[in-house]
């Protein structure tokens, strides 16, 4: 298959100008690449740079060298250089984001916070939430709770929204922070379920996940991140 | 939402700078709005945004640089030469400008209906009863009860008339609307229903916006992208989650970090 995500060379450094100027250096020299279909998990010790890594490639944190190329849509973009319109266009095609925690709108209905990534991309809004609402049930949140604004859901349903949110589109590349950090066995497995799905559909994941019954379950390659954490 | 890369812009500021004798309003600002983008100015008092929007609106006169406009017919043009009549065409029907206070953008004294009806009348609608039914539909559409209609706005609470004001703006189908702290004055519970009406609106009208905004959440909600102004001048832009989950600017670390969580 064919390889959508690479990265070469990609470095980070955080600089605190309110802590007088300190450099915090996050990662260097992170190399790695996905395929089409294939799902990367980023391993590492706490602290080592894994969701900042996910953070670079989504275009949210800035990288200070290297590249990480997106091949998809039928072109080729560079993260670490692209302007933000670039970015953008690339979210809405090609590059789908699951955060670990779900930043709620106020007033928005839960089954409208899920569909909102496809109505964005033009589909139209009974069927996104046709589309939203399979997810959810998929995903056991009850349908009582589909009119309502997921703000005051517990943890571990606000991820499930997350997580329908995040699944709601295909596009070619997702990035998983810790899914089923806050999940039970059951929904574990309802996820596990949906990024298999995701990748026969060829879709390329780059995933966190610190529980080692859904990495097994979902990894093709572990990639080690300790060995690009960079040295302070 | 963006929907192609190789579409015009639709404003350009081409290295802005205004004095006010010898107080400086801002400096060399130059960046492109593109249709359906929206994005916030986000500084503190003083730093520049309310004169950086008013330029742009071409309710002041830059002492240097120029805002390109690319009109309905395609053509792009200098707003300095633009015409008195030419303008106020352009207030009329393409832009919108929703003020902080609703008092400026509103008629006080006159019907909720009329303040709308009289943006379609501007723009040559005669039909009283096509004018009060989309009136109507627009009072709706901003969730204002349908009984309040023939009331007038001082009879409102601030957040109706903010919702009003919005309403009197968008009823023309403007393709870009500027925003001056347009949930500034509001209690927080008001401010989140604005919010997201205006978030929904936004995306469904597929309108592009410039927000003058100090408050990062209003910020992160409606923009795409984020210019950070200092003393008159931009000190940082990019992406919105960008420019606040990875500020690279001292001046941007200390706004972000001032924020008290809720």
């Amino acid at each position: 298959m064919s390889t959508v995500l690479e990265l070469t060379a990609v470095a980070k450094t955080f600089t605190m100008y309110l802590q007088g100027g300190v450099r915090l250096p996050v990662v260097r020299g992170v190399a790695f690449a996905v395929r089409a279909g294939e799902c990367a998990v980023l391993a590492g010790r706490s602290g080592a740079g894994k969701s900042s890594i996910l953070k670079m490639i989504f275009g949210t944190y800035r990288c200070d060298a290297g590249s990480i190329r997106v091949h998809a849509d039928g072109r080729t973009v560079d993260v670490a250089q692209a302007q933000p319109r670039q970015i953008l266009l690339l979210r809405a095609r090609a590059l789908g984001y699951v955060s670990q925690f779900l930043r709620a709108v106020p007033r928005v209905p839960t089954v409208d916070v899920v569909a909102e990534p496809l109505v964005i991309a033009g589909v139209e809004r009974d069927h996104a939430r046709r589309r939203a609402a399979d997810l959810l049930r998929r995903l056991n949140i009850p349908e009582r709770l589909w009119p309502l604004p997921p703000a005051t859901f517990s943890g571990g349903e606000q991820q499930r929204v997350n997580i329908a949110r995040g699944f709601i589109s295909d596009l070619p590349l997702l990035l998983l922070d810790e899914p089923t950090a806050s999940l039970d066995a059951g929904n574990r497995a309802v996820v596990v379920d949906l990024v298999a799905a995701k990748k026969r559909c060829g879709t390329a994941v780059v995933a966190i996940v610190h529980d080692d019954d859904v990495r097994a379950a979902i990894a093709d390659t572990v990639v080690d991140v300790n060995r690009f954490t960079a040295a302070a | 939402m963006i929907e192609r890369d190789e579409d015009q812009p639709l404003l350009v500021a081409e290295g802005l700078s205004k004095w006010y004798g010898k107080q400086l309003g801002c400096r060399e600002v130059s960046f492109a709005l593109y249709p359906g983008e929206v994005i916030a100015v986000v500084g503190e008092s003083g730093s520049g945004k309310t004169t950086l929007l008013q330029l742009l609106s071409a309710q002041l006169a830059p002492s240097r640089g120029r805002v390109r406009y690319c009109m309905r017919d395609g053509a792009t043009r200098d707003l300095a030469s633009l015409g008195e009549a030419e303008r106020r065409f352009l207030f009329r029907t393409d832009w919108g400008y929703v003020h902080q206070d609703p008092a400026l953008g509103l008629r006080m004294a006159v019907s909720a209906g009329a303040n709308v009806g009289e943006r379609l009348m501007a723009i040559g609608w005669r039909h009283y009863g096509r004018i009060r039914e989309t009136a109507g539909d627009w009072l709706a559409r901003v969730e204002i009860d349908s009984g309040r209609i023939d009331d007038a706005p001082y009879t409102y609470s601030g957040g109706m008339r903010q919702r009003l004001q919005i309403a009197r703006n968008l009823v023309t189908r403007p393709r870009l609307v500027f925003m001056d702290e347009p949930t500034g004055g509001l209690d927080v519970s008001v401010q989140a229903r604005l919010l997201d009406l205006l978030r929904g609106l936004v995306a469904e009208l597929a309108l592009a916006a410039v927000i003058v905004t100090h408050d990062l959440a209003v910020a992160r909600l409606l923009s795409h992208r984020i210019i950070v102004m200092k003393d008159g001048e931009i000190v940082e832009t990019g992406l919105t989650d960008q420019v606040l989950d990875d500020p690279h600017q001292p001046y941007t670390q200390l706004l972000v970090s001032s924020v008290l969580p809720p």
